[in-house]
């Protein structure tokens, strides 16, 4: 790797810091970025499943996460992590992300992490060449390709800083705060940075000035590098030896601060928890001296960095380096209070999860009411076995005659005078757990005993335990001999079309144990179609945690309602065409037994 | 910092507690008291009776070495191995009445260099162990570059840095090293002056102690020297030093351990402990070092690195002698905590006026930040400007500020309009001013 960030690199961050987040994105659309380079946050404690965030003027939804592995996995091309866990935290975190894999460097925030920790970190890292910045730092950045976080500071900053284009130097430090000091030191006195990097401030950093080096001394955008040191450590020796040895070619500008420690013994802690000298080679002075014996541009005094750096740049003769049209982040932005995901009104026509509805609504686009419930539902599109299958399930749901709790309700409405909506929906407020449930519930406890494997007798056993019947099994006068027919049509359809139907399989063996106690508990339509809906989306390629999603979402529960609503509408459509009166209950079918009420 | 020294009758502790999990072949008495003065050790004996029934050895437990050549371990009364609880109480309190001095550094016996004057507060009492110095072993441990290495030698004692090079064996082991990679490298290498009969038994009582420094997150260990006698050891001396950044992890494990300031070190001024206090609380960082009170230079800078580089700043151009302190707010503190920083630099330095009627100087100075609020920081700031702004003008106090970052236009209107207000000497500058330029600035005036 020659760049440690290109214009397509995506993160993953970890922790929903949403300031830090916010100056990405706004980097992104400042230096027109085309996708977000934050693809995922990880934030285990949040319900939510995104965050919004604004690109530009406009806002975005990045996707979150419980844990770095699902994010990994919804996210796969996100190949940064950005640890912001604490120090507590930290080092699971990013353990837990190289067992996973997938990811070329890891940026850690967090200072103070355990010693050993972060050594063994580091270690592991560099075994699966991983590249770590950090411990405590505040990252890294490409000019124009991608920043980490808060480095840079403000987009006004940046901007001065010229942080947004790529320069010629490549920048090492091991403060975060004087690598944004020296961006600023290098736009005013060279063109800027190509990359760069502040390492860290604790005592075991992942990468150090060598490894950042050594590879920008193979990106050719690089032309020159620029070390800041400290006191402390022998770091800057190996770039003194990469030096002597030919590996670092490029002229090198270096300074080490902390001249001072050499005043006072070493109970003085200056700077960082890195910096502090425990033999003279490690003093800034003895430093510096041995860099610039090797052959480094080392200034006098940090004051004269700026003078050296501009004797250095200016000593390479570079091209001028155009500068870019940028976007202009709005100063006053505001969040949008509703989000669609589904169907967007704003341009020509209106279209469902991206079709116009002039290509699915006429008949020669042989889409159907099942494409659109899959793109407005489900915003796929499902193949044609699937949608058939809903529309399937739509026509058996449709009406159940006129006893049923939410017919009765919707037919006694009718004819209190009320309109067709506020009949309709007194009948749709009766499904629920005891009417039409039984689809949502056959997925569910079908689901869980299959998921668990547990065979049909440990099920029945479970179910007896739990309290409750085996929703989806039985009926009033249905049996094997006497097959409901909208069963076996379904099944039958279901055995043709689908690719398999291992929940339908499991309950059918369910269904051989239950019958053989009773005649009539067979798996009645509310079962076979709540567990066939879970076999296409398994078919379909949800993973069981959706489909556990949709189960506990209702979306089974919202096919029945759209079905049944047909019917329902039928009747009280029915009852105005008859003109019927006003209902009242007959009395003699009320068993009155109203005591008088004590007195407490 | 990370890694800090603790008290050997700490480190004895924390190793007798873990004792069977890490050394389940040896036993070890863990006879040992730490006091302060002879009546807390004579009412010690009344619990730990081995102070009555034994002969004992005392010195002090300060962090610090070389207690033999400074003739402060006490050993012997008469003759080797006499010295009762009487003696061993009236001689810590002899030893702990009034300053003492003690040499770092010896040539011969002879003391080179100066020597360090403090008072002697702390003290460990130990049962005298007769034994052979062929029975006296040296193990130590730390980490060095990437890897641990352990140290192992057949001779302890005090001239072990003398001989280090023929007499210790090391060992380097990388973090990611197995238990049995550990186990099988230590038998290998076994420093071969080690007697027959205990090679075996040393063997196993380093891959215990390696084990300890590893599990228990030492930064160093030392014991120097132990004694082996079968399969019973006595722990003579013992240096540690804890990763303290590890201390969240530990708390069981290390128990209630103490950092004390090193003998000789000055004590913590009460400002530099509220200070320290304060950081403790704060997710932001706090940090404070007085270096000379009573000098003209006084620095309030944001940021680690900032600090260091207007710290050497003031130091090539004025000299350490005018730099009063250092230390840095970062981490984006909030206004209180700002406030009280301001405050507790302002009520220092305007304590005294410049000896050489000289007006004071206070540095606010800063790099561009990522991400503290320059404005929200600065307004706390301009809070202890408004409680001290007459014992500021008392001093000739002139105040140079250097900042950018979020907000810094607005920090530096702000702090500018309130010095100007209360008729403070102020100048400020922002990232278009060289970060240090300010010191230059207020050493020309």
């Amino acid at each position: 790797m020659e760049q440690l960030y290109t214009r397509d690199t995506q993160a993953i961050f970890w922790n929903n810091n949403k300031t830090a987040i916010q100056r990405m994105l706004d980097y992104d659309y400042t230096i027109k970025r085309e996708t977000p380079s934050v693809a995922a946050i990880v934030a285990p404690t949040s319900g939510n499943k995104f965050e919004k965030f604004f690109f530009g003027p406009d806002e975005v939804m990045i996707p979150l996460f419980k844990t770095t592995a699902a994010a990994k996995a919804a996210q796969p091309q996100a190949d940064v992590l950005l640890n912001f866990a604490s120090f507590r935290t930290a080092y699971d975190v990013t353990m837990e992300a190289l067992e996973i894999g997938g990811f070329s460097s890891m940026m850690i925030t967090a200072e103070g992490i355990p010693e050993r920790l972060a050594r063994k970190m580091n270690q592991t890292a560099r075994e699966k060449n991983v590249i770590i910045i950090g411990p405590a730092t505040v990252g890294a950045i490409t000019p124009g390709a991608f920043k980490v976080a808060n480095i840079g500071g403000t987009i006004t900053n940046i901007v001065n800083s010229k942080l947004h284009r790529a320069g010629s130097c490549g920048l090492v430090t091991r403060s975060g705060g004087l690598f944004n000091e020296l961006s600023n030191i290098i736009a005013i006195n060279a063109d800027g940075i190509a990359e760069g990097v502040a390492i860290g401030g604790d005592r075991f950093v992942g990468s150090v000035f060598i490894d950042n080096m050594l590879r920008m001394e193979k990106n050719p955008a690089v032309k020159y590098m620029i070390l800041l040191g400290e006191v402390g450590g022998t770091e800057e020796y190996k770039v003194i030896e990469a030096i002597k040895s030919g590996a670092i070619t490029k002229p090198v500008v270096a300074w080490c601060i902390g001249t001072i420690a050499k005043y006072y013994d070493s109970g003085v802690q200056f700077g960082h928890a890195g910096a502090s000298a425990n033999a003279e080679s490690e003093t800034a002075e003895y430093k510096n001296r041995a860099m610039a014996e090797a052959g480094i541009h080392v200034p006098a005094t940090f004051n004269d960095l700026p003078a050296k750096i501009k004797e250095v740049f200016e000593s390479l003769n570079l091209p001028e380096i155009p500068e870019p049209e940028i976007n202009i982040v709005p100063t006053v932005r505001r969040s949008k209070e509703f989000i669609c995901t589904i169907s967007d009104d704003r341009g020509e026509e209106c279209t469902y999860a991206g079709f116009p509805i002039s290509s699915v609504a006429t008949p020669d686009t042989g889409k159907g009411i099942g494409d659109v419930i899959s793109l407005l539902w489900f915003k796929k599109q499902y193949p044609k076995w699937a949608t058939d299958f809903i529309e399937t399930v739509l026509k058996t749901v449709a009406d159940h005659g006129p006893a049923v709790s939410g017919a009765h309700n919707a037919k006694v409405t009718a004819r209190a005078g009320k309109s067709v909506v506020e009949s309709l929906v007194t009948g749709l407020l009766t499904i629920g757990p005891r009417f039409g449930g039984a689809i949502d519930g056959a997925a569910k406890y079908f689901k869980y005993a299959d998921d668990n494997g547990l065979d049909p007798k440990a099920f029945l056993k479970y179910m007896k335990g739990e309290g409750v019947p085996i929703p989806g099994i039985g009926h009033r006068i249905k049996s094997l001999k006497n097959p409901d027919l909208r069963v076996t049509g379904l099944m039958n359809f279901a055995a043709e079309n689908f690719p398999s139907t291992p929940l339908l399989d499991y309950a059918r063996t369910v269904e051989a144990l239950t019958t053989s106690k009773k005649e009539n508990l067979i798996l009645n339509v509310d079962g076979t179609i709540g567990i066939l809906m879970v076999d296409m989306w398994r078919a379909l390629g949800y993973s069981e945690t959706e489909i556990n999603e949709f189960i506990d979402s209702g979306t089974l529960n919202a096919f029945f309602i759209v079905g049944r609503s047909i019917g329902f509408i039928g009747h009280v459509l029915d009852e105005k065409r008859l003109a019927m009166p006003m209902y009242r209950h007959p009395m003699d079918d009320i068993l009155y037994d109203v005591p008088v009420a004590e007195k407490i | 910092m990370a890694q800090k020294a603790i008290r050997e009758y700490d480190a004895k502790s924390i190793l007798a507690k873990h004792w069977d999990k890490y050394f389940p072949d040896f036993t070890y008495a863990y006879e040992t008291v730490m006091v302060q003065n002879g009546s807390e050790l004579k009412e010690a004996a009344k619990t730990a009776s081995w102070l009555n029934e034994k002969t004992l050895v005392a010195k002090p437990d300060m962090l610090f070495g070389k207690r033999g050549m400074n003739n402060l371990v006490l050993f012997k009364d008469a003759k080797p191995g006499d010295v009762s609880l009487e003696k061993a109480a009236s001689w810590i309190d002899e030893k702990s009445t009034g300053e003492q001095k003690v040499y770092f550094s010896f040539d011969g016996d002879t003391p080179t260099g100066e020597p360090s004057i403090d008072k002697l507060t702390n003290f460990i009492v130990e049962p005298f162990t007769p034994h052979e110095q062929s029975e006296e072993y040296y193990v130590s441990a730390t980490c060095v570059g990437d890897d641990d290495v352990i140290y192992m030698s057949a001779e302890g004692g005090i001239a072990i840095e003398e001989n280090w090079d023929e007499k210790v064996t090391e060992i380097a082991f990388p973090i990611t090293a197995t238990e049995e990679e550990i186990a099988e490298k230590i038998r290998a290498n076994v420093p071969k002056d080690v007697a027959d009969k205990d090679k075996a038994n040393f063997a196993e009582f380093c891959i215990g102690f390696f084990k300890a420094y590893r599990e228990l997150n030492f930064a160093y260990l030392e014991i120097n020297p132990f004694v082996m006698q079968g399969n019973k050891i006595e722990l003579l001396d013992m240096v540690a030093k804890l990763d303290d950044t590890a201390g969240f992890m530990m708390v069981e494990e290390w128990g209630d351990v103490e950092y004390p300031t090193a003998f000789g070190m000055e004590a913590k001024s009460p400002e530099v402990e509220a200070i320290e206090e304060a950081d403790a609380k704060t997710g932001a960082s706090l940090k404070l070092t007085l270096l000379k009170p009573e000098a003209r230079i006084w620095t309030m800078v944001a940021g680690g690195g900032a600090s260091v580089v207007y710290a050497d700043t003031i130091a090539d151009m004025a000299g350490i002698d005018d730099l009063a302190n250092y230390g840095e707010y970062s981490g984006g503190p909030t206004t209180g905590e700002t406030k009280f920083y301001a405050e507790t630099l302002l009520d220092l330095m305007t304590r005294e006026p410049d000896p050489q009627g000289r007006g004071k100087v206070m540095i606010i100075g800063g790099a561009i930040a990522n991400f503290t609020d320059v404005a929200k920081t600065f307004t706390g700031i301009i809070q202890a400007f408004e409680e001290y702004a007459d014992k500021m003008k008392a001093v000739e106090l002139k105040i140079y500020v250097r900042r950018g970052g979020p907000n810094y236009e607005k920090g530096l209107k702000d702090i500018k309009e309130a010095a100007d207000r209360l008729g403070l000497y102020i100048e400020v500058y922002g990232p278009e001013t060289h970060v240090t330029d300010i010191v230059r600035m207020a050493l020309e005036k």
